[in-house]
Formats: C-alpha cells, structure tokens, sequence
C-alpha cells in the first residue's frame, strides 16, 4: 500500500487545481479553511475565496445566489454543519431550483474523533440523499476525492460531497476513473459481497482479506455515489451473493444501508442484507480508531459482523 | 430623478397592480393577501422606475435583480411581471394551482423573471449579497433588491447576512424592509421588539432611511438615494400598511393569509379597480 493520505486533503489540493483551469469556481469557507483545506484555494485565488464566517445558512444562501449568476461555488464546513446548520437553505434555495452548488462535508463520521457527539456527522447523508435533485457522493481515496472533485465541476445539478480527516491508503489504479452514479468493484467474490462508502472502503478491503481466511470470498464495492445509487450494481451482488452487507461512518438509518436496502426490496428474489454503520445512536469523545472499534467497523469488527451475519441469515451458506 | 408626470403614471400602475393581486387571489383558497397589497407601491416602483430590466430579455445578464424574500408576497412580483410582459396576465388566475408556474411561493425554475425560490424565512439578502458578490466576480455592475418582511427580520439568517454585505461593501445591494407591522398571527413586535430598526441595521454598517412606503415619490427618492452609497448596503425601511387598498383587510392579521367570500372578493375587486379608475382620471 502507499503513503496514507486524508481525503480532505486530496480535496483542498484538487480544489486548487481546479480553480486553474475553471474561472467560474468559487469557494465558501465558515471559519475552518484551515482544517477543510480550503486555505490552499484561497491562497492562490483569493478573489474567488469567501470566508462568510461563523454562519453557514448564510454561507448556503449566498452560494445559492452566486450559482445562480454563473458561478460554481463550493461551500465548507465540518460535515454535520455544512448539512445540518444550513439545511432549508440547501432545500429551498439550492436542491429546489437545482442550483449547481456543491457542500463538501469535512471531517466527516466518527473519525472526526475528540470534539465528539456535536461534532460527528452520523446524520448527514441521511439529511442530503432525502433531498431531491442532490447527488450525494463519498470517496474512498485521495485519487478518487481529486476525479470527484473534477466530476463535479461539470455535474449540471447540487451535490454533497462527503470527506474524512482520517488517514486512508491510496485504493485505487491510476487508470481509475470516477464517474458520478458508477460503484467500483474492487475486489471480486461471490459469497459475501461487502458494499462500502468512504473511509469504510479501505477497513472492508482489509475485513475482505481476514474472510479470506476464514475460507469466506468476499467481495468489495465501493460505492462513492450514494446518490444516485447505482442500482445495477447492487442487484448485480445482491442476485449472485449468499450475503449482501453495507459498511458505513454513518447512521445506519438513511445512508448507504438505507439506499441499499430500497434497492434489494424491490426485488423479487435477493440476498439478504446486513447494515453496519452506527446503529442509531450519537457518537461521543474518543480517538477515531476507538471509535470505529467501538462500533464494530475496524476490519476485525467488520469481519465478525459478515461471519455472525452468513450464520444468520446467509442463504444457504457456512 | 422623478417628474410629477412620472409620479402620477406610477401611482396608476400601483393601483392597477392591485386590482391584478386581489384579481388572482380567486375565493376558495388561502392567498397572502396583506403582505402583497402591502408590498404594491414598492414592487411597482422597483419594476417601472429603478430597475434596469428589460422584459423582452428577462435573461439578460446585466439585468437588476428582484428577490422577494418575503417570498408570500410573490403574488406582487407575478403582478409586476405580468404588467410588464414577462408573464401573461391570463396565467395569473392560476395562482396555486395544481400544474401552474404560479406557485405560492416563488419557484424560479418554473416562473420565468423570477431570480431565486425563496418562502423560508430570512434567506434571501444571503442570496441578493451572493447575487453581488458573483456581479463583483464577473464584473457586472447589476443592482440586487431585496425585498424583506419586518417580522422576517426575527430569523437571524437576516443579520447573519447583514454582517456580510457590510464586511464586502455590497453597495450594489439594496435590503427594502416592508415595515407593515404584523407577521402571521400577531403584531411583528408581540414575539420580538423589532425597534429601533433604523438604529439596528445603521449598527449593523447599513446605510439607512426611513419612509412612507406607500408615498410614491418617497420610495423613487430612496431608491435613488442608494445609488450614491457604492461603499455600503443600503436599507430603506417602509413604513406600509398590510392589506393597504382594501379598507376591510388593512391592519388585520387574519388578511395575512385567508381566503374570502365570493361576496368578499368582489367588494375587494370593486375598491381596488375604483382606485384604479380614480388614478385613471387624474
């Protein structure tokens, strides 16, 4: 594996590339360039850079007001706030006429770690894939955060991009390319397939090997677009596996298991699903990998999890 | 600059903005029918005096923006746009109805001349500051108005965003507070004390004035005066009265939001088009 890096700085730094090569770029930060690594754009393109400050409706609002004279603004934030504080602006003003304003949620999930509970974004893609017209997006790694940061320059309505403040290995080829609403099959295997969003990526890849071991072949998507939902790919898994499970830094209520799971609903026969995420509670103070043991979704937690969850409800298998 | 002729060609088409509000605002169903009326000689002097707009090009990027904010108010707005071309009066009646592009709150996708959706409270100066920033950006020398209810101004999105045009120096952005004096239920004040407003928003980096909002000349006064104030956002607080032209609705905080009688209605329609016809004679 190569050097860890956090997708947020994947972001900043591609923000930066970007704002080179497309003038009607802008930046909205609320008082955290430093953390969400908007500093880098604002550095080089300071007349393009806003810092509203400590206010994020208003930050939404007047980004909605700049998209709609031609600008393609990115508003930032912790994950939490950059949803929550400014949600019936986002609703009203940006999702509602389909402005192309893109909210980037940093420090997202659990791993945003010591500040805890306030400070956690367990709700946020719940709040954003309920919103019509929004793409929700949630990469794995620093190369696929730089291509989403680029897709998103041309997607013609608002997104939400997901980030993390949490160290993750380079996962995928230079070769790769991101396309909005496309998962990626990362590793093959048929009797468990594990479907996985952000940091969660890298741990199910890891829980994959451990199941490997364990004599279970496991499958690994990554699904970087919670929004729209790549549908072919779920029913593809969920009609060839024995066990279909979704990992995310989220609440278990209204994420990826939640998409999934509508998905695998409306089908006339499909594998069972198994949801791991946060289930249905705060998160609380803590160092981001405590956390993510706590909850289950370190590899081990994740492997024991997949092997409880073919015992229980795998069709036929282990 | 304004000549008597002028005054008098805007004060006929205020009333006849009026009659087009309580026109669409069939029976039957619930219309914002206060904050409109009170709204009618602001939204007129912005669409036939200040505003550089040309309604055969409603798209045109160097246009002046129009945000009601107070988006309940809309129907004013579709009025305007209906007087001045954009839209056909006959869509008018069609004001919330299912399938229609008039919908109670403002939908800009849908209507054409409408600048943003607004209907949440206290969310479009945000968007106006967002509108001026991207004319800085683009080096556009449009004008942004903002049309704010006085009880809006209890969301605190609205100083939020007061802060911001003042720490940009938006002088192309204009905050016009209808001061009518009653939100939804009650007095504007009974939740909230909303005065002093002039010292408030002074306070706040603004550059303020006070007036009459339903005193033609004052209001094409004060819009001009913002033209001298390129360093700073101007506030021009109305002073109005909610339902103003129908004797029954004024100062009533159950014509915010109501539905009339036929019988209602027409004594409404009678009063605003004599108001009209008395305009027409002068």
């Amino acid at each position: 594996m190569t050097t860890s890096k956090e997708t947020r700085l994947a972001y900043g730094e591609a923000l930066r590339e970007l704002g080179k090569e497309r003038r009607e770029v802008v930046v909205l930060d609320s008082d955290l360039y430093k953390s969400t690594h908007t500093a880098l754009f604002r550095d080089a393109f300071p007349e393009r850079f806003i810092d509203i400050g400590i206010s994020e409706a208003d930050m939404a609002s007047t980004a909605a007001g700049m998209a709609a004279c031609g600008l393609i603004p990115f508003c930032n934030s912790f994950a939490i706030f950059v949803t929550g504080m400014c949600y019936i602006p986002i609703r009203t003003q940006i999702a509602y006429p389909s402005l192309p304003v893109r909210l980037v949620g940093s420090s997202s999930g659990l791993t945003q770690g010591p500040d805890g509970a306030s400070h956690q974004s367990l709700e946020d893609l719940a709040l954003m894939r309920g919103l019509p017209n929004m793409a929700v997006i949630s990469p794995a790694d620093d190369l696929e955060t730089r291509q989403a940061v680029f897709a998103l320059a041309d997607w013609p309505g608002p997104a939400y991009l997901r980030l993390g403040r949490y160290p993750v290995p380079r996962l995928f080829g230079d070769d790769y390319r991101f396309v909005v609403g496309k998962a990626a099959r990362l590793r093959p295997g048929r009797e468990v397939v594990l479907i996985a969003t952000g940091h969660m990526v890298s741990k199910s890849l890891e829980a994959a090997e451990l199941l490997a071991r364990d004599g279970l072949d496991a499958g690994v998507i990554g699904m970087a677009t919670i929004k729209p939902l790549d549908e072919t790919a779920v029913r593809e898994a969920a009609q060839a596996a024995a066990l279909v499970v979704t990992v995310e830094e989220h609440s278990i209520i209204g994420g990826l298991g939640s998409a999934v799971a509508e998905c695998v609903a409306e089908m006339s026969s499909a594998a069972p699903l198994l949801r791991l995420g946060v289930r249905d509670r705060f998160g609380e103070s803590g160092l981001a990998d405590e956390l993510l043991e706590k909850h289950g979704l370190q590899p081990g937690g994740i492997r024991a999890s997949v092997l409880q969850g073919i015992t229980r409800l795998g069709k036929g298998k282990k | 600059m304004t000549t008597p002729s002028d005054i008098v060609r805007l004060k006929q088409m205020a009333a006849e903005l009026r009659c087009k509000i309580v026109a669409m605002m069939r029976p039957g169903k619930a219309h914002h029918f206060g904050g409109s009326l009170s709204a009618a000689d602001l939204v007129t002097a912005l669409y036939f005096y200040k505003m550089r707009y040309d309604p055969k090009n409603p798209a045109w990027p160097e246009r002046d923006r129009f945000i009601m904010s107070k988006g309940h108010s809309v129907p004013a707005q579709y009025a305007a746009l209906a007087l001045c071309g954009v839209l056909s009066p006959d869509e008018l009646p069609s004001l919330k109805c299912l399938n229609s592009r008039l919908q109670g709150h403002p939908a800009m996708h849908l209507t054409p001349g409408l600048e943003g959706c607004t209907g949440a409270l206290g969310e479009g100066l945000s968007y106006a500051n967002g509108m001026a920033l991207a004319g800085r950006i683009l080096g556009r020398r449009f004008r942004v108005y903002c049309l704010i209810g006085d009880g809006e101004q209890q969301e605190g999105q609205i100083w939020e965003s007061a802060m911001t045009a003042a720490r940009h120096r938006l002088g192309s952005v204009v905050a016009i507070i209808d001061r009518n004096r009653l939100k939804g239920m009650d007095a504007a004040d009974s939740s909230k004390p909303m005065e002093p407003m002039t010292e408030r928003w002074a306070s706040f980096g603004w550059a303020v004035r006070r007036i009459d909002g339903h005193d033609m000349a004052a209001i094409c006064d004060a819009l001009d005066w913002t033209d001298t104030n390129p360093e700073q956002p101007s506030a021009i607080i109305a002073d109005t009265v909610k339902g103003k032209g129908i004797s029954f609705m004024e100062g009533q905080p159950s014509f915010h939001n109501s539905s009339v009688s036929e019988e209602k209605h027409r004594a409404a329609m009678a009063e605003a088009s004599a108001a009209l016809a008395r305009m027409e004679a002068v």
